[in-house]
């Protein structure tokens, strides 16, 4: 993948970056709860882009008024999926608003094997276009454990 | 107190939700550098909050006492953390879990929320807000319902106090399968791991909390202040009830007082005596006749004197002075 030559999958806030440290994830949180929204925690372990809805990991946290509680949530969702995705999402329950205002993932598998293109041959000469994550070959939940 | 790593352009630091959010957040900043009491003092205004306990609350000498001492800890704690000699880690927290005893009325959850303040001037507690709960809150109905159900009210209680009333009431010793046991041991745990992020204060009546504690040794061993919050004699509830009618803009007319000093000794004697709030509840139903009375003389123009003043009658038609 020339466009994305470490093979990382980005998807959310500050997928280009660097993984953010705990203490950054803190502060984004502490963001997030400044302006009202409540955080919840979600993991998959399978990465296609169109995969919108992760598994939800416990209820999303509303009323909160620290980041600890959150990041308590997040490292024991880490402990119990070490080798899942795992994002934090915000969501803004403004009326008018009433989506996710911020995601980014706060957990990788340690490898993570990319996509590959698949071309499938339609009516007459045309070819369809697809990704295929190489990860989804395996049977949910053995997906990253080599 | 974490600091941040860098500042992100546009936002204010993340310190301080309570009230004056941006004096908190500069007053942290300037604690940092602190080398004195008296500059500790200053800038973290623990002082201001400690005298208004002073003046606010009546009685309770010992509690204050504590108080006193929990604060002056802190302070040091700080002066020595700003010159290098804090223990490292997370061990270097002092544990703060608090244990209220007494009898109803005595001012137990007052004073949580006034150590939640001065925790949160003196930047123990990052936020300072008050989570009141009951075992209600924390114990679920069901098999399975009881860990997610204490865990959701102990992330809303970080970066503050969780105030547990009736903690007693957790343990019930005679139901084996209760669930309450399930939320103790959750309770324990982050009292133990995440000192740093919250402070937990059990409140409840002495003898009732003794068995608790005596049933939950791992418990008592977690909580560093046993706080026993004594009864308030007769002259200090007196005063409160003054500072109350004052606070709602009404007063003792000629005679009244005494008459509220007559009643409250009798009161004091009887079954079920709770305190100041005993004395709330006297107060209001002194009020309480106090309008039937102006209510009854509907032609009569009435001065403001006449709305605020309580006359001994008003009192002195309690149920407590009928019973002979």
């Amino acid at each position: 993948m020339m466009t994305n030559p470490t093979g990382r999958i980005t998807q959310g806030q500050f997928s280009f970056l660097p993984d953010l440290s705990d203490d950054e994830i803190r502060l984004q949180i502490e963001y997030g709860l400044k302006k009202g929204y409540a955080w919840s925690v979600e993991y998959t372990d399978d990465p296609h882009p169109r995969n919108t809805y992760w598994e939800m990991f416990g209820m999303p946290m509303f009323d909160l008024k620290d980041a600890a509680g959150v990041l308590m949530e997040m490292n024991s969702c880490r402990k119990t999926f070490p080798n899942h995705y795992i994002r934090l999402m915000a969501f803004d329950s403004t009326r008018g608003v009433e989506s996710i205002a911020m995601s980014f993932i706060v957990n990788r598998p340690r490898t993570e094997p990319g996509f590959g293109v698949v071309r499938q041959e339609a009516d007459g000469r045309n070819i369809r276009y697809t990704v295929h994550s190489y990860a989804t070959d395996r049977p949910e939940g053995e997906r990253y454990a080599g | 107190m974490s600091k941040p790593l860098y500042s992100i352009p546009g936002a204010t630091p993340p310190a301080g939700s309570a009230p004056g959010p941006a004096a908190a957040a500069s007053a942290a900043a300037a604690v940092e550098a602190a080398r004195t009491v008296n500059e500790v003092l200053a800038q973290s205004q623990v002082e201001a909050v400690m005298d208004e306990l002073d003046r606010e609350l009546i009685g309770l000498a010992p509690v204050k006492q504590r108080i006193r001492d929990v604060a002056a800890l802190l302070v040091i704690d700080k002066l020595r953390a700003n010159l290098g000699l804090a223990a490292d880690g997370r061990s270097s927290a002092p544990s703060l879990h608090m244990c209220f005893t007494g009898n109803p009325g005595t001012g137990k959850t007052t004073v949580a929320l006034r150590i939640a303040e001065i925790l949160h001037r003196l930047g123990y507690v990052r936020k300072g807000h008050v989570v009141s709960v009951t075992r209600d809150d924390l114990v679920g109905q069901y098999i399975g319902h009881t860990a997610p159900k204490t865990k959701e009210v102990l992330k809303k209680a970080m970066g503050g106090v969780l105030f547990i009333d009736e903690a007693y009431y957790l343990y019930r010793p005679e139901n084996e399968r209760d669930y309450g046991q399930e939320a103790i041991e959750i309770l324990l745990q982050v009292m133990e791991n995440q000192r740093d992020d919250l402070v937990v204060i059990l409140a409840g009546y002495k003898d009732r909390m003794d068995t608790f504690f005596k049933s939950n040794p791992g418990m008592s061993s977690r909580i560093a202040h046993h706080i026993d919050f004594p009864d308030y004699t007769g002259e200090e509830l007196l005063a409160i009830a003054e500072r109350m009618l004052t606070a709602q803009r009404y007063r003792f007319g000629e005679g009244a007082r005494e008459a509220f000093a007559h009643y409250l000794g009798r009161r004091m004697q009887q079954p079920h005596f709770a305190n100041a709030r005993s004395v709330r509840n006297a107060l209001d139903r002194a009020r309480l006749r106090a309008a039937s009375r102006l209510f009854a003389d509907r032609d009569r123009v009435l001065t403001e004197a006449d709305l605020t003043t309580l006359i001994p009658a008003d009192i002195l038609a309690s149920r407590v002075f009928q019973t002979e």
